[in-house]
Parts: C-alpha cells; structure tokens; sequence
C-alpha cells in the first residue's frame, strides 16, 4: 500500500504541475462561460420579436394566434395582394394568408417572408391552424369543450411519470440533454485519461526506469498507482472545472442573465422601452405573470431531475469506466515500444466504448428498452450507457446489478491487465502479435 | 554463513527457450563477484529472478540462508543493463522518490543524498532536469539511486557501459570503496579487463547452462596450459627430453621468442637451467591465461 501511495503521489504532482493541466485547468471553464455567455447572448438576441401579420379571410382565427415572447401577431384586414406590396415597406417578418376556404381546403394556407422561416414558428402556425380546424370540426360533429378537455388531460398524463417520491413531472429534454451530457463526459474523459496511463506507462518502459523500478516494487503496485494517480488528476480537474464554471458562470448571470431570465418586472421593462414593442405589452405581462417562461419552464424541468442520484452515479461511472478502461489502456502501453505500434492494439479497447456512444442515440429514444437494459449492464458499455438513462430514472435493483457488473468488471480488467503488464514492461525491442499476449497471461510467477 | 546469496538449482523457462538450466551458484560475502557470459546467456534472466522481478520455474534461492522474500528487496540495489531515468523529472526529486521506493524515509533519503552529492560533486545539478543532464551525468544519477539504500548486496550490470575513462575510474572507486565497507558487489559485464581488476570470484553462464565457477585465482590455475615464454638470442630448434617448443617467431634485432611447453614433472628452474646453457635469455615468463582467454575457451568447449 504504501508503495502504491509513492507511486500515485509521483504520478498526481507530477500532472498537476505540468503547465498544461493549469491551461486546462483554467481554459475549460472559460470555454464554458464562453459558451453559456454565446448562449445567453443569442437567446437575447433572438427573443427580439418576430412579428406575424395574419391575413383571415375565413374569420375563424381571430384570437386564436397566442403572442409568445418570441412571436406577436397582427391581425390585418386587408386584402393578400395589398399586404404584400406593403409587406417589404412594413417591419413584419413574416405574413400569414388563411384563404376563406379554409374548412374544405386546408392546403391553401400560405406564409410568406423575406427571409426563410424557422421550421419553429412554420410548425407553430401550421399547429395552432390544424388545432382550430380540429377543434371547429369536432364541436361540429357534435364533441363539446369539455369532452375534448378530457381527452387532452389524458394524453397528458403520460408526461407525468411516477418515481418512489411520488409523482412529479418531468421533462425528457431536460433529461435527454443532462443524460447525454454525462455520457459524453464519461466518454472523453475515459479515452483522455486513459491514453494517459498508456503514456506514461510507455514513457517508463521506453525510457528504461521501469526494470530500476520494478526491482523496488511490484508491477502491481506501480501500475495501481498510476492509475489512481491519474483518476485523481481527472477528479481534481473536475472539481476545479465545476468551481470555476460555477464562478464564471455566476459572473455570467450577472452580466446576461438578469436581462435574459430575470423577474417579469425587469423584462416588461426591457420590453416597454423597445418603441415598437408597446402594444404587445399587455400579452407579455399577462404571460410573465403566469411564470411559465421559457427560461421559467427549463429550470422547472431541470430542478424535477433526480439529481443527487445522478451526480453519486455520474462520479461511480467515470470511476468504474476509467478503471476499467484504463488498466487496459495500460496494459496496451506495456505491450507497446513505440507510438507506431499502439494503433493495432488500442482497436480492441476503444470499439466498446465508440459503440456505447454510438448506441447512446437508440437508448435515449427508448430509455427502458432491452437493449437500454442489457447494455447498460455489460460493464464496457454500462458506465456510458447507465448515464444516459439515469435521468429518466432507473429502477434501484438495475443500478445496483450494475454497479456490481462493473465493479467485477474492473477488478477483472486489471487483473488481466496485470498479467500482460509485468511481462510486457520487460520486452524490448520486438512487436508481440495478440496470440504471445494472450500467452503472458499465463506466465508464472 | 559465508554466502550472502545461493542459487540452488534454478530452471527459468520461457515459451520458446529455457533461459536457465539447473543453475546454481554461491555468492560469497563481501566480495566482488563477476557473473560473465555471452549474450543471451541467461545473466540478465539470473539477475531478474534474484532481484524478484521475476521467480523461477523450479529451484529456490537463498539470501543470507533465508529463502528470498520481498523484505530483502531493500537489501539489494540493482543497476540494470537498459536503464533510465524520468526524463522530465528533477535530479533531486527522482533520487528521492527512487530511495523511497527502497524504503527509506524522506528524511533518511535526504540525508544521505547530500553526502553523495558533496562526494560526486554535483550539488548544482538537483534542480536540473534530468533531459539535461549528458549521458554519463545520468549515469552517476544512477549509480547514486543503486546504493543510495546502503544495500548489503549491488547487482551491477553493465555498469562501466557509456562512462568515459575518468568517470568509469571514479566509480571503479567507489565499487572498491563499497567491497571495503562489507557490501557484496555482483559484477556482470563483457568487459574482461574490469574482471580482471576487479572480481573476485567468477562465474560464466552460457546457453542456460553455469559452466565454470569458482575464486579467480583458482580458475586461472585450472585453465593454465603449463607453457612459459621466453626471448632469447640463439637457437632452440633442436628436440629436447624436458620440454617441447610449440612455435618459434623472430622479434626484433635477431631475437626470437618461442613458447615451451614443460612436460610433465618437470620444475620450472631445470628449464631456465638448461636455457642459460643454450641461449642468451632476454625476457622469461610463464603464460597465464587472461580472462579473455578463459572466457572464450570455456565458451567454446561446450559442444554446440
């Protein structure tokens, strides 16, 4: 023990003082406020209205647009080739004719615009149009209000899914989004530390320290070593990265976010000095008083998610996935004498995790599906493939079984890797084939 | 207990070929012992499974009459043949980590690191990386981590490979200065006249196999052929009863030298008394065998 604790504090101080640990170190939560700064900087910037004038000749929509923050509509009387003359002189971004024939002929809507729509506010129209249609053709076959109410509340509940806590709501972009976040987290980190280990272990083996070392400690313990050395530079990055960002991005909140989330008072004040704005005033108050926001909405959806459990088994998974991985990763750099050579061996290693990412797509859209389940038990696809599933919640019996899988999965890399590494560290000079390594295995002593 | 180490019967097998065959041999204590062979020999696979980096297929090993256990890791300081240092790393800082790995405390490391430096002079260099340093710098950074422990047994391999002449002469010193303090100094190396000055006590390994053994001295004696030189003015060309003339060849200034066999039971003095009466003798010596000359034939006298 107290050798592999020498080892790891080499392997720790040595990374942690290196001038690119510090660049990281300091750059990556720079890129993340940058980035969170550009989000906010855009979503500002399109929250500018899009004003909509709408062209009925059928009468039958008239109110039935909704005023967004995004979007206002107008109502205009005119006739449609007469708002489109004006159109180009007019400020509207978009015009939306709604033929007299609306009823039997549902294709004669048109939208025009001087530049191309998003498909967003197209779908919006087209929606809210299909959804009056419906609506007026069901009260005339006979469904009232209310019957159609009752109907909408059943589709509804199938959003509304239920937890050991109760029921709460949930949202699966939020869970979508955080889950794919932790995956790709574990995905990158798992392949940069990794190839960390594999480094360093061929930095001792083509330097020529390692026959002086191992004549001091056990293979074992300096290949134990590095890796927890390494998996705590990765940790201590993490933890540095979410200080960081929590500073920067508090600093950005301050500079962005009052405006772009803050309370409804602020924002009407915002809207009220915007000249042209004026007479939608009353709709963003009416909306703004309701708190259902955009912005509002998100952060509702993201504080449902089961956070605790997520962080507890996002830490596991990096550190089950990155022992796993990385005892491999290591016994690749033993093998090796040369970074020419590391190519044919790293395949192996590196397909399960592409494939897990890969598959994290398919996963996503059926969360509790089979091929969600066994593949978040194998323990070289669970740690990236659990993460993605986690925030839509998983049964506690699943995540167990697989915690297990992987811990047995670990313990079982870096045994086997243990066996080729004290071989392979000893080799020189010759590339081996997969058979000779599958042979050191099974070398004594 | 004279021998600090015994190798009782060691067999190593790899999956193509048997590095050590049924080895065994003694080390005595406080001396130089040389552990000679040709490449691939088995000397480094015998140095690998005493410094427990490996363990043998059959046999047992004993050091100081105790069979080898991880404990005595700490009584043993290695320099291998391919050796290196963490090139990124501070002199200092590696020295440090290396006695720790050997078991010393930071403090006792520390200590004994600045006696070595004042010694070497070389107290600039433990800020310096160790990429900076020339090769045969590195190379006393080496030396420095093998016995820095104070081990009661230095495997050396190679040691004197990449050392220009001054510094091989100071670590021949300090070898010299080790074997005064009691440690025992295994010696492995191609270099017969570093044998030759230095060990005591030699063995040769060759194809896996230990061919010869034993305190330098009585080796030699083993291997003498009982031939004497001798440069004369004269002529020997005649037969004589006492002893045979192997070759004759023609020096400088009309002065031959030959080599004589002496025949059995014959003393030394009757040769020298019968050569008084024939020639006039310049030089006279008997031919002892360098380690050069044993090493080859020993190598050699195993059949193929």
């Amino acid at each position: 023990m107290k050798n592999i604790f020498l080892v790891l504090k080499r392997e720790y101080l040595t990374r942690v003082r290196k001038k690119s640990f510090i660049v990281m170190t300091i750059l990556g939560p720079l890129l993340i406020g940058a980035f969170y700064g550009f989000i906010g900087w855009t979503a500002m910037s399109s929250i500018s209205l899009k004003k909509v004038e709408v062209i009925d000749e059928s009468n039958l929509f008239k109110g039935k647009f909704k005023n967004t923050e995004e979007l206002s509509y107008t109502y205009s009387s005119q006739s449609l080739d007469a708002a489109k003359k004006y159109f180009s002189k007019s400020k509207q971004d978009a015009l939306v004719y709604i033929p007299k024939d609306i009823m039997e002929n549902p294709k004669g809507v048109k939208i025009f615009s001087e530049k191309s729509l998003s498909i967003e506010l197209q779908n919006g129209i087209e929606k809210t149009i299909e959804n009056e249609i419906e609506n007026i053709k069901l009260t005339e076959a006979g469904i009232t209000q209310k019957v159609l109410e009752d109907a909408k509340m059943n589709v509804s509940t199938e959003t509304i899914s239920l937890s050991a806590e109760g029921e709460k709501s949930n949202s699966a972009v939020a869970a979508t989004i955080i889950g794919y976040i932790c995956a790709f987290l574990i995905y990158i980190t798992v392949f940069i530390f990794g190839v960390q280990v594999m480094r360093s272990v061929m930095e001792e083996k083509t330097s020529r320290i390692v026959e002086v070392i191992i004549s001091s400690i056990k293979p074992f313990e300096l290949m134990m070593g590095k890796i927890i050395g390494v998996a705590l530079v990765g940790l201590t990055q993490f933890t540095l990265w979410i200080i960081l960002s929590f500073a920067v991005t508090t600093a950005a909140t301050a500079m962005f976010g009052e405006k772009f989330a803050g309370s409804p008072q602020q924002r009407m004040e915002q809207v009220k000095n915007m000249p042209q704005a004026q007479e939608i005033e009353k709709q963003v108050k009416k909306e703004s008083s309701k708190g259902v926001g955009l912005y509002g909405r998100a952060m509702k959806a993201v504080q449902t998610l089961p956070w605790v459990t997520i962080l507890v088994c996002f830490i596991f998974y990096f550190l089950g996935g990155y022992l796993l991985y990385s005892a491999l990763f290591g016994a690749v750099g033993s093998a090796v004498d040369s970074e020419t050579d590391v190519q044919q061996f790293m395949l192996p290693i590196t397909l399960p995790i592409i494939f897990a990412i890969a598959i994290a797509q398919f996963v996503i859209r059926e969360p509790d599906g089979n091929l969600a389940f066994w593949t978040s038990m194998i323990p070289f696809t669970s740690p990236i493939i659990m993460m993605v599933r986690i925030p839509f919640g998983v049964p506690a019996w699943q995540i167990i079984l697989s915690m297990v899988i992987l811990t047995g999965g670990f313990i079982g890399t870096t045994w086997l890797a243990a066996r080729i590494y004290r071989v392979g560290i000893l080799m020189f000079g010759k590339k081996p084939t997969f058979k000779e390594i599958g042979k050191w295995i099974f070398y004594k002593g | 207990m004279n021998n600090i180490l015994e190798v009782h019967n060691v067999v190593k097998r790899y999956a193509q070929h048997t590095a050590l065959n049924n080895v065994s041999i003694n080390v005595p204590k406080g001396l130089i012992f040389g552990l000679l062979g040709p490449n691939g020999a088995g000397k480094t696979s015998l140095i690998r499974i005493i410094n427990q980096i490996t363990g043998p297929d059959e046999g047992h090993i004993l050091f100081n009459g105790q069979k080898l256990q991880p404990e005595h890791i700490k009584e043993i300081g290695y320099l291998p043949e391919e050796r290196g240092l963490y090139k990124k790393m501070k002199v200092g800082e590696q020295l440090l980590y290396l006695a720790q790995l050997k078991g010393l405390s930071e403090k006792q490391a520390m200590e004994k690191l600045k006696e070595w430096f004042i010694k070497f002079d070389i107290k600039t260099w433990w800020t310096k990386n160790v990429e900076d340093l020339s090769k045969g710098m590195q190379q006393k950074i080496q030396f420095v981590a093998t016995v820095l422990h104070e081990p009661q047994l230095i495997i050396l391999d190679e040691p004197f490979s990449g050392f220009d002449p001054i510094n091989a002469n100071l670590i021949k010193d300090e070898i010299l200065e080790l074997k005064k303090k009691g440690t025992t100094i295994i010696f492995s190396t191609h270099r017969m006249e570093s044998v030759e000055e230095l060990c005591d006590h030699v063995a040769l390994i060759n194809k896996s196999h230990k061919v010869l053994d034993g305190p330098k001295k009585q080796i030699k004696e083993q291997f003498k052929t009982h031939t004497y030189s001798v440069e004369y003015l004269g002529d020997l060309s005649d037969e004589y009863a006492d002893f045979d003339i192997i070759k004759t060849e023609t020096v400088e200034d009309n002065y031959k030298k030959s080599t004589i066999k002496l025949k059995p039971e014959v003393p030394v003095n009757g040769l020298v008394r019968q050569l008084i009466d024939k020639v006039e003798i310049r030089t006279f010596g008997e031919n002892i065998p360098s380690m050069n000359d044993i090493f080859i034939a020993a190598v050699n006298e195993i059949p193929q």
